[in-house]
């Protein structure tokens, strides 16, 4: 199988965003936000935007879409940007923090929790 | 031992999905040179056979805002692995294998901003190899710890390999075997249970408090 964020030219991930390249400054997706569909896949639609929708019928992070598309995460993110903007995807965003920045104590707390328990 | 990504490769049919209950994805990296047990690790641990995938960037080292400037250019991708653990019906921890090679470093805070911290993963015989990688960690304010993974070589005392790396006193020093879950999962709780150290509330806990600011260290 052909991995075209690695092997194809440049041209075809220009096309596969309608020419942009980015999905903007205040883009919300970190490479462990948990993307949920929230439709379909409908004809017509993109051939990406249709894989994804398949693929986050259960929660999925960007960067294991980005794996499973076979596409660099900048350009996923994109897809995903058109997605949220339309209602179709709902975005899960990670709290590992408090405001300040800092982990959150009950977070690493739970996540000691379910190392031990593995 | 075998950490080549091109190998890591799973088909899309192995997918295996999450929780609908999954909320909050958690990301932990892990730093080493070529060969030195990065996927192997992730894999001991992982739930999912260790995916691969890139990012872009241009020579200047910044990452790909614009692809028209890169038309005609020669870009350069940076490709990482990971792997994940489900931890509860919330909590998702992805473990990212990630090259310590410099240009790798350009990408820090675009892929791996808000990482709980780092396993900077040492072969004894080429000990050299992760002091830039620890340098950039620190930089970053990226807390971690420094496990050695055991490739039979030969054996260098704890101070040795302090010495070597120029490590903070402070800094969790452990030995690993990659290919072990038990051991790995032993790497990870030294690292949180270093992180829950260094973030642990000082005096009264401040039960509903949530801004109230804590020292870092």
């Amino acid at each position: 199988m052909s991995r075209p964020g690695r092997d194809d030219a440049p041209d075809r991930l220009y096309t596969l965003t309608g020419g942009r390249s980015r999905s903007g400054p205040d883009t919300p997706f970190d490479l462990v936000t948990l993307v949920v569909a929230e439709c379909d896949p409908v004809a017509g639609m993109q051939s990406e935007h249709a894989a994804i929708l398949r693929l986050c019928e259960r929660p999925t992070a960007v960067v294991e879409i980005a794996a499973e598309l076979r596409l660099p995460v900048s350009i996923t993110r994109i897809l995903l940007a058109d997605l949220l903007a339309a209602g179709r995807v709902s975005a899960r965003h990670p709290h590992a923090a408090v405001p300040s920045g800092l982990p959150d104590p009950d977070i690493l707390e739970q996540v000691l929790v379910g190392l031990r328990n593995l | 031992m075998d950490s080549v990504t091109s190998d890591a490769l799973a088909p899309a049919s192995a997918r295996t999905p999450l929780q609908a209950s999954a909320d909050n994805g958690l990301k932990i990296v892990i730093v080493g040179g070529f060969g030195v047990g990065k996927t192997t690790l992730v894999r001991s641990v992982s739930e999912i056979r260790p995916l691969n995938t890139e990012e872009t960037m241009t020579q200047a080292g910044a990452a790909v805002d614009d692809i028209s400037e890169v038309r005609g250019k020669s870009a350069t991708t940076v490709a990482f692995d990971f792997g994940r653990i489900t931890l509860d019906a919330h909590n998702v921890l992805y473990l990212f294998g990630a090259p310590g090679q410099e240009r790798f470093w350009f990408l820090w805070d675009r892929l791996f901003s808000g990482t709980l911290g780092a396993v900077v993963l040492v072969d004894t015989r080429r000990i050299d190899d992760s002091w830039y990688a620890i340098d950039r960690l620190e930089h970053h304010g990226t807390p971690f710890i420094v496990a050695c993974n055991d490739f039979g070589g030969p054996t260098h005392t704890p101070a040795q390999i302090r010495e070597a790396l120029d490590l903070d006193p402070h800094v969790p020093l452990i030995d690993c075997d990659a290919r072990s879950r038990e051991s790995a999962k032993r790497v990870l709780i030294t690292l949180v249970e270093h992180l829950a150290s260094l973030y642990a509330p000082h005096g009264a806990a401040a039960q509903g408090a949530p801004n109230s600011p804590e020292p870092a260290l």
